[in-house]
């Protein structure tokens, strides 16, 4: 079984929600589709969101919530079929 | 009032500092673990470091600011624009804590922080307002009020500003789903779910008036910037005067400026922002109750120092200027240089800003807080620089600016230069005939 990574296409601050109140946009286990939103990045006042690029199950994430990115930094691993 | 504490970063907090040692007061900069290299740090005469890289724990801590103040002796503060200029509780605790607020009244900017109230005021005191409802409403009362006054039109949260918080309805359906929407992201972003309706006007232009208002009841205005070039209602490029105005609409505009700033004994600088339709005809938006970032437009043309008059009031002194002494002296226009990329939907574009050459020589002004080797960090604006240009009209200063972005070199991030070269050479900019939407539209015909 082989293992993908969504990357971050910004650099910025990493949000698994829309906003505090809203539920997460996935978690672990969930299957994801490409084009599927996965989480946001905060940077300058903005916020973008970050697409998968890849169908797959998500097996973790490798930053926290309100975690500081790099460009092209891992945020979630994925497990393929 | 000696030491002034300037609770911002940036070109901001550069501008305070400079209007500070020109008047012979101490500064203190203030920085966040992630400015710790910044030009403000260093051009202050002293500094304290307010905490960890996020605004709301930093430049947005009430506390953290106030402490600062404390332990550096500082005995009044200066907010700068954004962050905490505009919060009443801040200019409060600041005088409950013995400092003096650089700025309004607290009672004035709950006011004009309440966009609702703010347009009620501005009606009692026979401003026009666009026709909307009467303060806050409720969804009966928008879908009765939009049905009176006709679409589209803007839902605008209550407790929101800088063009954030704002949707527009097309029909009764859109207005239905953007009332539920608006009031939970209004909620989210303000905590404050409180909505009001306006009439949308197509093509109207942005016109701001500057006012300045001292403790002794006098009270200026000086003139008028033109704001229309925006994009998702942040302004890109301002200048003064607009050519838009006429002399009676800019009389009359003026008048009008006055006469909100007087309804709240208004003290210190601030903006009244009116739209101003094609026929003419003008209307009250809000009140901006700090300094702007394109005052230096208004400085350009007028001569006046905003900063130091901000200071001067602060300290008591009466307004230095009267206002049969403002005229305006030619033209100026500002342009913002951002670290975004214009082509890619002016995506963020912070990092380390590896060469820089600024322009100069007759009538540019740069307003910036950046440097070779600086890096621009993603948490906050994207604002690295303010160029400002003067001419004797219009035409030579829009010829500076084209010259002076040409001489103007950023390496290592993608800035909104080539954005406002390409804007200058646009027809429409050339003869200042544009309006609000007129980048929106440009960038879809693109």
């Amino acid at each position: 079984m082989s293992e993908r990574t969504i990357k971050s296409p910004l650099p910025g601050t990493f949000y698994r929600r829309a906003n505090p109140q809203a539920e997460p946009y996935v978690s672990e286990g969930d299957e994801v589709a490409p084009g599927d939103v996965v989480g946001l990045v905060e940077i300058m006042k903005t916020f973008h969101e970050i697409q998968s690029d890849a169908a797959g199950r998500i097996a973790r994430f490798l930053v926290e919530n309100s975690e500081l990115v790099d460009a092209g930094q891992d945020i979630i691993a994925l497990a393929g079929d | 009032m000696q030491k002034v504490l300037v609770a911002n970063r940036g070109e901001i907090a550069l501008r305070v500092i400079r209007a500070c040692r020109e008047l012979g007061l101490a500064s203190v900069g203030v920085y966040s673990t992630a400015d710790q290299e910044a030009l403000h740090v260093r051009r202050a005469d002293e500094a304290v470091c307010i905490g960890p890289p996020h605004a709301r724990e930093s430049y947005l801590n009430m506390e953290a600011i106030l402490q600062a103040a404390r332990q550096s002796g500082a005995d009044a503060v200066h907010p700068g624009y954004g962050f905490l200029a505009e919060n009443a509780a801040f200019a409060a605790a600041c005088r409950d804590n013995g400092l003096v607020f650089v700025g309004p009244r607290p009672e004035s900017i709950e006011v004009m922080g309440d966009k609702a109230r703010a347009r009620q005021l501005a009606a009692s005191a026979g401003a026009p307002t666009i026709p909307g409802t009467e303060g806050k409403a409720s969804l009966e009362e928008a879908l009765d009020v939009a049905a009176e006054i006709g679409y589209p039109v803007l839902i605008k949260a209550a407790a929101g500003g800088g063009g954030r918080g704002i949707r527009a309805a097309r029909d009764e359906t859109e207005l239905a789903e953007h009332v539920a929407q608006a009031a939970m992201e209004a909620d989210a972003a303000f905590g404050d779910a409180s909505l009001y309706l306006e009439k949308l006007l197509v093509d109207a232009r942005h016109v701001e008036v500057q006012v300045l208002g001292d403790a002794h009841g006098n009270l200026v205005h000086l003139f008028e910037r033109e704001c229309s070039l925006q994009r998702r209602r942040q302004k890109l490029l301002e200048e003064s005067p607009s050519t838009a105005l006429d002399a009676e609409t800019r009389a009359a505009m003026t008048e009008a400026a006055l006469r909100i700033a007087r309804a709240v004994n208004y003290e210190n600088a601030g903006t009244i922002e009116f739209l101003l339709d094609g026929g003419g005809a003008f209307y009250f938006i809000e009140m901006n109750t700090r300094i702007q970032v394109e005052h230096p437009v208004t400085e350009l043309v007028t001569g006046v120092d905003l900063v130091k008059e901000q200071l001067r009031i602060a300290r008591g002194e009466p307004l230095g200027v009267r206002q049969d002494e403002l005229e305006v002296d030619g033209a100026a226009i500002e342009v913002r240089v951002n670290a975004e990329d214009p082509e890619r939907s002016f995506l963020p574009s912070p990092g380390e800003i590896t060469a820089l050459e600024l322009p100069g020589g007759p009538g540019v002004r740069v307003d910036s807080a950046a440097f070779a080797g600086y890096h621009v960090p993603p948490f906050y604006d994207s604002l690295v620089a303010k160029l400002i240009c003067w001419g004797r009209d219009r035409e030579e200063a829009i010829a500076r600016t084209r010259r002076a972005l040409a001489e103007f070199v950023v390496e290592g991030i993608k800035t909104t230069i080539p954005f406002h070269l390409e804007l200058l050479a646009d027809p429409a900019v050339q003869t200042g005939d544009y309006h609000v939407e007129f980048l929106e539209r440009r960038t879809m015909a693109v």
